[in-house]
This record gives structure tokens, sequence and C-alpha cells, in this order.
């Protein structure tokens, strides 16, 4: 026995256990267990936190067996190519199964956060029954559900701290769902219903804002009235992150002065969005809480055009996370450089989403964000054309992106001033950039940007094409070139059955392969999926006229693989076929 | 003890050595002792490498990233490429010592090969087959804004599409104004459909259907949605016009169909009327004015009022309050917070608008 096992040995659990718990990462946590026999143990039945990068993957059973004693779950469920409508609907992620196993087991489950899943309101309905101690639910870009399913979370969580539903297509019936929340809720922390359309009861919901004295943040739809959202911040000054509804009123109306005058107490405000509904001669208002703003989301107001935008940037200098419309123009992204030192994150969006208007950034706006942010790490870029030159100076002056994530409006533009493909301006990123962990490319791209790629982008675990490359070789030098790759999400790109199958044990050390669009054939697939076992090879059938299975020389439309412990699901629709 | 080892997610570092496959583990071998010969993409190509031109790209490789050896490209016969030194300016750091080269530097005749097998495969690449329609840079420098051809002058056109397998065309040097004759050689899965949505200023000739290709650009459907809706509601906030697209119909007297444009990309009545105009020419060919000056110099804003009497058509709107005034007279923010729809009048009908929209002007100052 070697002297590290001794000395394990005479360490009492609970002493490991309480060093573990300042592991907080979920890759530490699975690290440790890899140590020995007795760590596996101790970390397994001490970890509260399970993340669960794929529903498909595991089964519930198999969780609760590992993890006994864990609180929170997180779940992932469609493929993130199924945000563009890529994935039809009914293709799977219900989380239906997941609730009633975690209640079948006596799971004291106080938290839920769920990404891309179907989620009914049968399952908010029991998983608000089912968990006494329930804190905490996230819904992001989910589906399945209605304002009845968020009535019975309402009613029966009673110490709900937590509600944020982000971007969820939710059936609104236009209940009385917030007014189902009890007199005695008091614990609200954080409620988020930005994403629902339908009104609420603005007298409950002041009611409600009233009695709970924690709450932090809090996010409103675009239904609920300025006055209303004044009336509420009278009584929650404390706010730290809030989400306007309708920002429109007339400027020189009681209530606009009144709303003025509870804006320049609410000096805890760091998190700001919303404005669906804006008058933009009502900004003015908000430029007292401009100063104290790191985080400021505008990406869903189209009406707010660039002169507007520029004053109230021109106010944030302690910005660091900004989301905004391509209403800014290039213009406008250099007041961000300027003003903004503290930028980390920055997303820019397309406003006109059917390309017949001129509103649009270009490679300018990036590198003066470039040049003026040195603490850029994160950046989500549409944008109409796009420079090798400019994403080389990009990549000089920011070599500490984390995510870089380019999109422009044409899918294979080229370099607007060479003509050329955009290969050696995403090469200088990827080799600048050494913490590079997600990267979308797109513009006209050739196999040679797959060989940068593959070079130097050692710490990529996300990788998003589209209409890129030549030849099987591009996706090859990705396959071979990214060890840590864990998703590669490919659309309408010629690679076929020789690189797919050139490695297949690869993809048992990656989460997920999509592929649509390519140059893969059924045949391909049958053979990948009997050369690995524990993985899901998915083929997506939305041709309704075919009869039976296609031969083996066609090509596939959409294939989607992971790596699984559980075989082939039992939930798959019937034109989703597992080979 | 065998914990399980995958679907948790971020199983360490060590298991990925244990899952991959040998195929994978000889890549890696290969790929760090050294290159030339191994052929591990398994491409019939490189069977055919001539050993010492390998060795001279590892030459040039100490100095900088000369990866012009194995770039894919399609060009035609005889045509240079630009010099692509100076883009590699900050690829050539001493890094590339511990890299190595792909050891591919397929000949040419195989490039062509390959590039007409993908071309009858029917390579996906839907957009590149209908060059014509794209996007229009705001680059200044791009004086014939069509990416297809360098615009600097007279060199011989070198297509660098070396993604493009999909197109095989024929180039001509385009003077500004001419159309370029493309020839597309295989049909796209999906037709020219995204080139009309992706470039709004697209006056080329190519008739593109209206569909979007499937998710692109990629914005979740939440927020495309709730953009559209905004949109459509902030134009009634406030009773001012709102921002983004302002469409107004367009009609003119004899069209057999109407017209919108969107006043926003408009800044001046010029900009205006020399757009209408080339809308509707189709419809005014051989109608001259009363000079014999063809009709498109009615439209000017100066001339508007010049040529009333007895002028064949002239620009008029219809206002918030539902009166037909002559275009021109108020200044342009005015005119497009008030305009709700326009219309081409023959010079007849207008003659009674003039003196309603001197007072109408007279009562708003």
């Amino acid at each position: 026995m070697c002297l590290f096992q001794c000395i394990m040995n005479y360490f009492p659990e609970e002493v490991l256990e309480h060093v573990f718990d300042f592991l907080t990462s979920h890759r530490d946590r699975n690290a440790v267990s890899l140590v020995c026999k007795s760590w596996y143990n101790v970390e397994r039945c001490s970890r509260k936190k399970v993340f669960i990068g794929n529903c498909y993957a595991v089964n519930p059973e198999l969780v609760i067996a590992r993890f006994p004693r864990f609180q929170s779950l997180t779940l992932k469920g469609k493929p993130h190519f199924a945000d563009f409508n890529l994935v039809p609907h009914d293709w799977g992620g219900y989380v239906q199964p997941w609730i009633e196993a975690l209640a079948k087991n006596g799971i004291s489950l106080e938290e839920l956060r769920l990404k891309r899943m179907v989620v009914s309101d049968e399952s908010l309905e029991l998983l608000s029954k089912s968990f006494p101690n329930f804190k905490s639910l996230t819904l992001v870009s989910c589906e399945g559900f209605s304002t009845d399913g968020l009535a019975a979370i309402a009613s029966n969580c009673r110490y709900l701290r937590e509600l944020d539903l982000q971007e969820n297509e939710v059936d609104d019936r236009k209940g009385h769902w917030l007014s189902c929340f009890p007199d005695s809720c008091t614990s609200l922390v954080s409620l988020n219903f930005a994403c629902l359309k339908g009104e609420v009861n603005a007298a409950a919901l002041e009611r409600l804002i009233a009695r709970c004295r924690n709450l932090k943040s809090l996010r409103l739809n675009h239904a609920v009235p300025l006055e209303t959202l004044q009336k509420i911040l009278v009584q929650a000054p404390q706010l730290n992150d809030l989400g306007t509804g309708s920002f429109v009123n007339d400027p020189y109306s009681e209530s606009y002065f009144k709303l003025k005058a509870v804006l320049q107490k609410c000096t805890s405000v760091k998190s700001l969005s919303g404005f669906l509904d804006v008058n933009p001669r009502c900004l003015p208002s908000i430029y007292p809480i401009c100063t104290n703003l790191t985080s400021l989301n505008l990406s869903y107001a189209p009406g707010i055009q660039s002169n507007d935008l520029i004053k109230l940037i021109v106010r944030c200098k302690k910005l660091e996370r900004l989301w905004i419309l391509d209403t800014i123009g290039d213009k406008g992204l250099e007041v961000v450089a300027a003003t903004c030192k503290e930028l980390q994150e920055l997303r820019v969006f397309p406003s006109d989403l059917h390309g017949v208007g001129n509103a649009a950034v270009t490679e300018e706006g990036l590198v003066a964000i470039s040049a003026g942010c040195p603490k850029l790490n994160s950046i989500l870029y549409f944008c109409q054309q796009m420079t090798n030159a400019a994403l080389i100076t990009v990549a000089k002056n920011c070599p500490n992106f984390i995510r870089f994530r380019l999109c422009t409006l044409n899918p294979v533009i080229p370099d607007a001033v060479t003509n050329q493909p955009l290969d050696d301006g995403f090469g200088a990123i990827v080799q600048s950039c050494k913490g590079l962990k997600r990267l979308s490319v797109s513009g006209l791209l050739t196999d040679q940007v797959f060989l940068y790629i593959g070079m130097y982008a050692e710490q990529l675990e996300m990788l998003s094409i589209a209409f890129a490359g030549d030849s099987d070789k591009g996706m090859l030098y990705v396959l071979n070139g990214c060890k840590k790759l864990k998703k590669l999400e490919i659309r309408d790109s010629p690679f076929g059955n020789m690189a797919l199958l050139s490695d297949v044990g690869k993809y048992e050390t990656m989460r997920s392969l999509w592929m649509s669009s390519c140059e893969v054939t059924y045949g391909a697939c049958k053979t990948l999926a009997e050369k690995m076992p524990r993985l899901n090879v998915e083929v997506i059938n939305e041709n309704e006229e075919m009869e039976g299975r296609p031969k083996d020389k066609h090509r596939v439309e959409k294939m989607y693989l992971y790596r699984t412990l559980v075989g082939a699901r039992k939930d798959a629709p019937p034109f989703v076929w597992t080979l | 003890m065998s914990p399980p080892l995958l679907g948790i997610e971020g199983h360490s570092q060590c298991n990925v050595s244990l899952m991959a496959s040998s195929a994978s583990a000889d890549c890696i071998s290969q790929n760090v002792s050294g290159l030339k010969e191994r052929n591990y993409f398994g491409l019939s190509d490189c069977s055919s490498v001539d050993s010492s031109a390998v060795s001279s790209v590892a030459d040039e490789n100490k100095k900088n990233l000369n990866l012009k050896a194995t770039e894919l490209r399609l060009g035609l016969p005889g045509s240079q490429s630009p010099d692509r030194d100076s883009e590699f300016a900050l690829l050539s750091s001493g890094k590339l010592d511990e890299k190595q080269l792909f050891p591919l530097v397929p000949s040419k005749d195989g490039i062509c090969l390959l590039s007409q097998k993908t071309v009858v495969s029917g390579n996906k690449r839907g957009f590149s087959d209908t060059v014509d329609g794209f996007s229009e840079p705001k680059s200044s420098i791009f004086s014939d804004g069509n990416w297809m051809f360098n615009a600097a002058g007279s060199e011989s056109v070198q297509p660098k599409l070396a993604g493009n397998a999909g197109i095989n065309v024929m180039l001509t040097n385009r003077s500004s104004g001419a159309q370029p004759s493309i020839k597309v050689e295989v049909p796209a899965k999906e037709p020219q459909e995204a080139n009309d949505k992706m470039n709004g200023s697209n006056t080329n000739s190519v008739p593109a259907s209206k569909a979007q290709v499937v998710g692109w650009p990629p914005i979740r459907s939440f927020r495309k949605n709730t953009l559209a809706t905004t949109s459509k509601n902030n134009d009634e906030v406030d009773g001012k016009p709102g921002p983004g697209a302002l469409f107004v119909k367009v009609s003119m007297d004899g069209a057999p169909y109407l017209r919108k444009v969107d006043l926003r990309t408009y800044s001046t009545y010029k900009e205006l009327s020399s757009a209408l105009e080339k809308m509707f020419s189709c419809f005014t060919l051989g109608q001259c004015g009363p000079q014999g000056a063809p009709v498109r110099e009615v439209m000017s804003e100066t001339k508007l009022r010049d040529l009333l009497h007895g002028s064949e058509y002239v620009l008029t709107y219809e206002d918030k309050d539902g009166d037909w005034m002559l275009v021109g007279d108020v200044p342009w923010e005015m005119f497009i917070g008030t305009c709700k729809r326009l219309k081409i009048m023959k010079g007849s009908d207008a003659i009674g608008l003039a003196p309603r929209a001197v007072e109408k002007s007279k009562n708003r100052n």
C-alpha cells in the first residue's frame, strides 16, 4: 500500500466531505471522484448539484443511484440547432420522466434548471407538489407549458425563491397565475416572466412585490405598463436586476415624473433589460441608473435608435456585459469602445431579419470594440460583412476570448475588401486566443480554416459550422486536432462518410455531434452505430412519403449522435430512427 | 472500481486517452513526431506527393505559415493568386515549430478532379450557386460591389473560390454597371432563396425567390418573433412613426400593381424620387414631359413645382388627415412623419393640389 493511501485511510470521511464542499464546479468534482474508490464514494454522496448536459446520456435512475443526496439538477435536452428550427417539433427532451423518478425516489429537490426541454403543465404541477423544499425553477428555451403550470408552481411551492423564465414559448392562457402566489409567500428573490405574452394582474403584482422584501431580481413582460413599474419600484428600491415592461408613456405626464423620481433612488440596480415597447423620449429617466450598471440588455428594443442608444451608453462606464441590436451601428460601437472599458461580454444581434434595411454593423465596429475594451472575452456578433484584416486585428487586441461567435448575415460572404475566404481571419483568432472554448464561424470558408482550428484551438469545446469547408479534410482537421472538443454542430457543409468514420472513438469523448445537410449517407450512419454501441446515432427523417428506410447510399438530411450509457431512447418519435 | 465514465458532464482528461481508438492514437503520435509521407487522412492524393515538395514546404514553415501549398483553390488555368504574405503576419510566430503541417499537397489536377466530383454530386453549397445575388459590401474600396470580382482594376479575374466547389463559372471582367455573366453548373438543392433576403440594395438581375434559408441567421425563434411584433407595435407608439422600416404603399395611375417603399432608407426627396423613378420606369417608358424631356426628371424636387402645370406625372402623398398633398413642400423629417401613402398622379389630376399644399404648410408654420 502506497504512502498516499496510508494517509488517505486516516482521513475521516467527514473531512474529505468538508474539503470537497469547496469544490463547486462539477468538473472538479468529477475529477476528484476518479482518484480512488473512497474519494469516489465520499464525493458521490455529498454532491449537491448535478449537471447533465444531455438528458439522453443517462437516465434518472442511474443519476439517483450515484448521487442519492443531490438537491439541484440541471438538464439540457434538444440539440443547440433546435433553437434555429432545425430540429422538428416532438423530437424529444421531455422532463416528465425525470420529475416522476425524482419524486418516486425521495430526492429532496430544491432547484431545477432546464434548457431546451419539453415541459408540460402536468410536469410543473407534479414538480410543485412533490418537493416541499423546492426553491428555484429556471426554464430556458423550453416549451410545452402554459400559464396554468406556472399557477401550480406559484400556488404550491411554499418556499419558492426563484422563478426564472427565459425565452420560453409559453401558452399564455391569460389566467391569473401571478395571483396564485399566496399571501404567505414572501420568499421570492428572483422573478422573471419577461417572455410571457399576456397580461398579469397589476394589483396582484404590486402586492407580491411589496411583501417580498428580499426581491433582488425582477423582469417584467411587456404587458406591464409604466405606471405599474413606477409603483413597484417604490416598493422595491433594493432591486439589483430590473427588466422593464412596457416603457411607453407621455414624457410630460405625472406618472413619468414619478418614475423619474423613483428611478433616481434605485441605486442598487446593476443589471437592466426589457424595453420591448419603448418611447425613446422616456429613456432619460434611466440615466441615473446608468452609472452603476454592469449589465445592459437592449437587444429586444428595436424602438431605440442609434443616437438614443449612444446617449445612454455614454453614461454606462462600468458596463461589463452589453447585449444590443445592430441599430447601434459602427459609430455606436465606437462609443461603446470609448466608454465601456470594463466590458467583458458583447452581443450584437441583427435588428432587421428580412435583409431589406440598412441597419447593420460591419468589421469596423468589431475592431473598435477590440481596441477599446481590453477585458473583452466573449462576443456574439451579427454583421453585414467582415474582413481578414479586421479579424487579425481583433485577435491581436483581444487574446483573451473564451467565446467567439461571428455570424455574417450572408453565410458565405468573403472578405469584403480582398474577396478572399475568411480563413486567415479566424485562423488568427484561434491562434491568438489560447483559451478559446467556444467558436462559431461564418462567411466564405475553406478547409484551411479548419486546419487552423485543428492546429491551434486546443481548448475548444464547442464548434459551430455552417456553409463552410470544401471536403472531408476540413472536418478531419477538427476531429484530429481539437482534443477537448465536446460539441460539434455542422450544417450545410460538404463533409461526408470518410470524415465521419475516420475516428469513431472520438465521439465517445464528445457530448454530441450534429450534422445536417452534409454528405453523410445512411449506410455510414449504420456503420458508425454498429461500431460504437455506446453512441446513439439518430437519423431524423422529414420525408413523409418515404416508406421503410433509405438505401445505404442515400444522403441523410439530419443526423444527431451522442454518447450514452443507456442505449436507444424509448421516447423517440417515429421520424427519428436510432440506428 | 469502474466509475461511470460517460454521461456526466466533464469527465476527466484521463478518460480521453482510454476512450480514443487506436486509430486516433496513431494520429496523435504521427502528428507530434513528424510529418510527411504519413497519410493518416487516408486520401489517395497523398500517395503521389513528392517528398521534396513537402520538405521545401516544411522549410518555409519555419518562417511563416506558408499554406499556399496546401490550400485548395479553384483556379482557372494560368491564373495568379494575389500575394498573401501580408495576411500571415500574425501567423508567423515561432510557435509554428511545434506544429506540423498536415502533409497534404494535392496536385492541381487533383484539386480539379476533386472539385468536379463534388460538383457532380450536388455539393450542398446553396449560396454559392447564385453568386450574383450577394450582398454588396459597404466598403468604399469596392466599387463594383460584387464579391466575385476584384474591383481594383483590370487584373485578370481570379476567382478565389476555394470554398465553392459547387460553382463552375465563366467570369468576365466587369465594368461598372454591367451584369456579370455567370453560368451556374449545378442547381443547388436550395434555390436562389436567401440571396434576395441577404442584400437589401441588390439591384442585380438574378431573380431570387422570397424563401429564406431555414435557420439563418441563427437566431432563436423566440427572439425573431418578439422582434417582429415589437417593430410593428413601435410604429404606433406615441403617435410618431417608429424606428425600423417605414413602409408606405406607392401607387401609380395606370400601373397594374402597387409597390412599397421604406421611407427610412432615404434621407432626401431626391433619393426618394430617383428610387421611385427606377421602380416605376417600366411604366413610363416612351412618355415625355412637355419639353420633350424624359418623364423621370419630373420627379425631382425643384422641378416638381416648376413643371406642375402640364407635366405628365407628379408625386403626391396622403397625410395623416387623409388629404392628398404635393410631395416636396415640407422638410423631409416632417414629411416621413406624416406620409401614409404615396401616389404618382397624372399631372392634370394634380393641378388642384398646389394651392392647398401651400395653404396647409402655412397653417403648420
